[in-house]
Parts: C-alpha cells; structure tokens; sequence
C-alpha cells in the first residue's frame, strides 16, 4: 500500500491541460491540409498523380482534397512544386456534413452541436459503443487513448460502453467489410433511439485505403445515418475529442436548428 | 533433389526453386520439421492452372537459412497438419484459396470467409458433448474498444474445455490490392495490415522491395528504422502491460502505462509526425531525417520514461494479488509452442529461443541488436515479465543507436525489380515474426505478395492455452498474447 501511495506520487499529474490550453502536438503532426490555389502552375497535376487515395481532385478553381478520403500520408505535398498543398498544425478537422468535408482552401469544416433536446440528453454524459468494421486497429488504439487518463474523455462525460443497449450511439471505424456488415447494422438497432453515428478515420468515411476492393462497402456511407465525421488515418484522439466536443456544443456554439 | 536456401531479404530465381513429386514435398516437411526446422511458410501460388502450385518454406532458426520447394497438386493431397500441427492454418488457407483439398485435415473450415464463399458465422463449430456442458458464443463485437472476432466457449462449469477462435471479420483484400504492384498504394496498404504493427510491416515491405531492387539503404536510414522499429515494440508492450494490469483490477499501474504508452508513442510522433509511425519508413529508406537535437529530444524523454515504465512494473511485480491472477494462468507449454510454431514474445515466455531479430540478420541490425530474452513458464506472468525484459532490452538497444545513429541519405531511389524473383523479407515485430513473401513476375511486378503476420500463427496457441482454464481468465490470457485480428484476417 505505501508502495502504491509512493509510485502514485512519483508518476505525477499527467492529465493534459486540454481544453485549457491548447494540445501540445509535435513538430511533424500533420493535420488539416491548406490549399492555397494561387500558387498552382497551370496545367500541373501532380498532386493528384501523388494522392494514393484519390482524394484530390483538379477542379477548375484548382485542386480540391477530399478530407473524407486523405490518409494524411504529405504525398501530395512532398510532390507540389510550388507549395500550393501544406499540412498545418491544425487538429480540428471534424465535420458534419459529408460536404464540409472537401478541402479548396485555408477553411476548416465545422460541426454543428446537437439541437437542444439532444444536448439535453446526452450532453454531459456521452456513452458510445465503439464498433470496428475492417479497421486495421489504428483508430481504436486512438480511440481507445481517450480513455487514459491524459486524454481522459470522461472528464467531459465521454466514454465507451460494452455494450450498444447502454450506448447513446456507435463509433465506426474501419471500412465495413462485407464480414462486419450485418454486425454492425446490428449493434446499431441494439441502440436505443435517438442515437448517433459517429464515422471516425477515413476508412469509415469513405473506404478510405480500401475504397473499391470487393471486400468492403467504402466505409458507412449509405449504410448509416452520420452525424459526425471525423477524418484522419488514424485521427490523433485530440482530433476525435475535439469533434465529440463540438457536438455536444461543449466547443463552439453553432446550434442545429431543433 | 536437394532444396533451395536462401537468407533473410535475399532475393532468389524462381527458376531455383526444385518443383516435387507431391510425397517427397510431403516427406521434406516432415523430416525438416522432425529435425528442427520450423514451417515457415505454406501456401498455393496464384494464379492456378490446371494444377496449383503448392510453395513451402522451412526455416532453420540456428542457421539462419529458409529452405524453399514446391509441389504441383491438383484436387487434393494427403494432409500435413495431423503429423505438423504448425501447417493447420496453412491447409485451411490453401482449401479456402484454391478448392484443394488436404484429405484428413482435422478440421478443414474457411479461415476469412472471403466474397463469393461461406457467411461468416454459417460454419460449423468444435463441439463437446456431454452432461453439463455449455457454449458461451462471444463477439463479433466485443465488450471493448477492439477488433472483431467470434470466441465460441465450451464449458463444464467455469471451466473451458476448447476454445474455438473464428476469425475473418476484419478481411478486406489487401494481399490481392498488393498483388500486380507496386502501386502508390502499395506502402500504405503494408502500414495498415496490422495498424498497431504500422513499423514492422512497412519494413518488410520495404526490405522485399529494396532486395528486389538490389539497393542497399544507408545505414543512417537503417539505424532510423531500427528505432522506430523498437519504439513501437515498447509501445505496445508497456500499453499491454498497463491493459494486463487493469483486467485484474490493479488501476494503479493500468494508468500509468496507459499514460507512459501514449508517451513512446509522441516520440514517434515527434519523430514522423504520426504516433503510430505512418509515413515514416519508406521504400530506399525514411521519409523523415530527424536532426541531431531532435533525436537528443527524444532520447531525453525515452530515459524519463524508462523510470517511470521501471517504477510501475515493479508496482505490479510486488503486487501480490497480481502475481496471483497472473501466475500459472493460462500456461502455453513448450512443446506446444514449438508444435504451433509459434512466434514472438508468446513462443519465448514459453522458453522457445527464437527472435528474427538475431536468428535472421538483416540490414536493419548492421550493427549490432536487442539482446533476446527467453522466459521458461509460459502462463500470464512469463508473458507479462516477457514484454517488460524486452523493453529493457531494447531501450538499451536504442541507447547505442542514439550514441552513433549512422551517416548517409535518408532515402534513395528505388529502381526496377529483379524479373522472375522470389524474396522472404523477416521483420521481428513486436508481436513476433513478420514474414512477406514476394514473387515476381517476367516484368517485375508482383505475382505474388503474401503477408503472414505472427498473429496468423499464435492465434491457435491462445486456443490452446485456454484448455483447462476458468472462463473469467480468457480477458486476461487473450490480452497476455494481445493477437491482430486484421493482421490474420488481411
């Protein structure tokens, strides 16, 4: 027991200052991509040529990047020229639309918190059923660093449940493999009505890396109603807290209209 | 007819390998494997003809040497896996993929249930009759934040008498999205075959690249990668240490290894910006050249880590309710382990001597590696020690990189591939041995690209480990070998 008391002083306080302070993230991290169009030489295309996902494309206004499907891999960026695609320091990259999440310029998606009813119910004490259709364990390992006590989601009132009957709604990640389909359609009638659907990873959103393989149904996009997407290959769970946060209005307070 | 031998990452014409008459292929398995080779590989080569071209490969751990021969089999072939335990998932893989048959394998079920074959879940199980006993049928979906699988439990009592493990939920091609490569894709899809395992198979992918390519890396980008490489072994193993705490209810030392795991994986990031270590390792070598301050950075933060991982271990080893959970539960014997051929920190709790990291050599460790820690007891505990004596060992692995960590480019060009090529491509993962085997065509491309990630081969030694165990136990013996659903299901 004094042993225990001991190591517990010794490892300290180590919950970060978030949302206090913003997250301390490294040099390196790349987050929410900024296209600068005006530096496009004319007739290039070789980020698109880079993009091992398709999530560029060449529009006339120039090149736009699909959140939904990037694996922030700096492909694109490493093969530009002239600077036109950089990957900033930006964490927040959730969104709620599908649209929102389409990238031509320095703008960043925006999440509309729930309407009021919803805030009311879930809004201090979110509980999600976090399933995994075809996720390679990248975005549940994050997801799971929710929990530790850095990161420490229940501070908010955000934690993962056992099971979808205890659940305000599902965390998908992974690309829904033809073998988690009806798993998952499953666990999301298990969950009590209203309930939420949360599309973490690009997986999940679009297919991501297995868009189009016979395997998989391109992530949860027709299967399931989304009311959060949150992009990332893996998303760092900052960036899945940020968006769980904008959700519940916690962050932010643009209202859905209920 | 003698067999072809080849090294680690050295690539090998095709046109070398001896094709058998189908009993002596069956006899050169045997008898390697009655003689201390391990069955490193089994499996048809796509595409088939008329006949399927079965490949196996033996390893010969002390020498360092892989034996390679094939066999032409149409229709069906007396099995191996009754007399080679090791082959068991191998069969079953060779049934699902070509329709041959291996007549008398015990139990001949689909591995991933791929498109076009048997619903996942309309399969047969392994079942136990008799007075009392009771089926506990477990997942896809689990209580946790986790992959999916299906456990089925037979049970008198609490007590589990087999456990069969049905897997295949997590399949989504990426072995047939790597064959014809390289495409864009190609390393991506290696970084996520296991996304806990993001360094360990991009660099077997890499390493099959460059060997078919006949480039070497400098050693500058061969030291970076053997520290990411040992930095994600060390995440995983004090974050599974932290979980093993937290199933018997010790929260203390569950916290601080969760916390102490998120910090090895920040230096990673700080070093490549992704905390799994996305985009970092690279075909011809790594994307990322850190500067000198920034790994004195990182070393800084890894020797304050080390305290504090060495601080909570030893909470756990003198925790005695711990230690009473943790011992002889779930004990993985010896024998077994060598019969599954298992792999990995589970195959060397179980005192079995066998780290690719030495038994291999491979440019990565051009200077020297992790020493090899070996356990005797094989249940929780051996595991448990087993992940912490390696997280020694690789620290101070990695304080000898840090102290000189190479010269040369980061990256270089890779040009074409070697025609009519095979290569085997090693990496000890965290988890264990990784292997990609890569065939290629007359023009270069892959043929041919098959992944076995160590969860492929110890998923049927957690089977076994289960026998006679309570069935409260299986959390915390399943998390002991904390297996890859999507690095088996591919």
């Amino acid at each position: 027991m004094f042993k225990t008391l001991l190591a517990r002083a010794r490892q300290g306080y180590r919950t970060g200052a978030y949302l206090k302070e913003d997250p301390v993230l490294p040099a390196l991290f790349r987050g929410r991509p900024e296209i600068d169009p005006a530096r496009c030489v004319a007739g290039c295309a070789d980020c698109i040529a880079a993009c091992p996902t398709g999530a560029l494309t060449l529009g006339e206004a120039g090149p736009a990047l699909d959140l939904g499907r990037c694996i922030f891999c700096d492909e694109c960026s490493t093969a530009c020229p002239t600077g036109a695609i950089s990957f900033t320091r930006d964490w927040r990259l959730a969104g709620s639309h599908r649209d929102d999440l389409l990238v031509t310029d320095a703008a960043r998606p925006q999440v509309e918190a729930l309407g009021r009813e919803l805030r009311r119910l879930v809004g201090r004490s979110l509980r999600l059923r976090q399933v995994s259709a075809g996720g390679c364990n990248g975005c549940e390992v994050e997801a799971n660093a929710l929990g530790n006590v850095v990161f420490d989601a229940s501070r908010f009132g955000i934690e993962f449940v056992a099971s979808p009957r205890h659940a305000d709604g599902i965390l998908v990640t992974g690309p829904v493999t033809g073998n988690m389909r009806a798993a998952l359609l499953i666990t999301y009638e298990a969950v009590a009505d209203p309930r939420l659907v949360i599309a973490a990873g690009a997986c999940a959103i679009s297919g991501g890396l297995y868009r189009g393989h016979a395997e998989v149904a391109d992530g949860v996009e027709g299967l399931l109603p989304v009311d959060l997407y949150i992009p990332g290959c893996p998303p760092h769970p900052v960036t899945v807290l940020d968006g769980l946060l904008r959700l519940l209005g916690r962050i932010g307070h643009q209202v859905r209209g209920r | 007819m003698p067999i072809a031998t080849v090294r680690n990452a050295a690539p090998l014409p095709l046109a070398a390998i001896p094709v058998m008459a189908m009993p002596a292929f069956r006899r050169a398995i045997l008898e390697g494997v009655g003689g201390g080779r391990r069955l490193l590989f089994l499996g048809g080569m796509v595409p088939p003809g008329a006949a399927t071209r079965l490949l196996a490969a033996l390893a010969d751990d002390r020498a360092g040497e892989i034996g390679l021969f094939a066999a032409d089999v149409a229709g069906s072939y007396p099995a191996l896996t009754p007399e080679c335990p090791a082959a068991h998932y191998f069969e079953r893989e060779i049934f699902e993929q070509f329709g041959i048959e291996p007549t008398g394998h015990p139990w001949l079920k689909p591995v991933r249930f791929p498109p076009g074959g048997a619903t996942i879940g309309n399969a047969d199980f392994f079942a136990v009759s008799g007075e009392e006993i009771h089926e506990v049928a477990v997942g896809p979906v689990h209580a946790g934040v986790i992959e999916p699988g299906h456990f089925r439990f037979s049970c008198h009592g609490e007590r589990v008498l087999h456990l069969e493990i049905a897997l295949g939920y997590q399949h989504r091609g990426v072995e047939a999205a790597l064959r014809d490569g390289p495409y864009k894709t190609s390393v991506h899809l290696a970084e996520t075959v296991a996304g806990d395992t993001t360094i360990g198979h991009a660099i077997a992918y890499c390493q099959a690249l460059e060997a078919l390519a006949g480039i070497e890396c400098s050693q500058r980008a061969l030291a970076l990668r053997a520290v990411a490489l040992e930095l994600e072994r060390i995440a995983n193993h004090i974050g599974d240490l932290g979980a093993l705490a937290g199933d018997v209810g010790f929260l203390p030392a569950a916290a601080y290894c969760g916390r102490l795991r998120g910090d090895i994986l920040n230096l990673t990031a700080e070093l490549c910006g992704s905390r799994l270590g996305r985009g970092w390792v690279r075909p011809g070598g790594t994307a990322h050249d850190p500067p000198p301050d920034r790994l004195a950075n990182v070393r800084r933060r890894l020797a304050a880590a080390e305290r504090d991982m060495r601080n909570a271990a030893e909470l756990m080893w003198k925790s005695s309710s711990l230690r009473a959970r943790f011992e002889t539960t779930a004990i993985l014997t010896h024998q077994a382990a060598v019969e599954l051929g298992a792999v990995g920190p589970a195959a060397r709790a179980s005192g079995v001597d066998r780290d690719a990291r030495r038994d291999f050599p491979q440019p990565l460790f051009f200077r020297g590696r992790p020493a090899v820690a070996i356990g005797n007891d094989g249940d929780v505990f051996a595991r448990a020690m087993q992940r912490w004596r390696e997280i020694e060992n690789s620290i101070a692995f990695l304080n000898e990189v840090f102290d000189d960590p190479g010269a040369g480019p980061a990256r270089q060009p890779v040009g074409s591939l070697m025609p009519d090529a095979l290569v085997l491509s090693l990496v000890e993962g965290w988890r264990g041995e990784i292997v990609h085997l890569v065939v290629t065509d007359a023009t270069g491309r892959f043929a041919q690209y098959r992944i076995v990630d160590p969860s492929f081969r110890n998923w049927f030694a957690l089977a076994i480990a289960m026998r006679d165990q309570a069935i409260l136990d299986f959390p915390l013996c399943n998390k002991s070998f904390n297996l890859s659903y999507c690095g088996h299901d591919l």
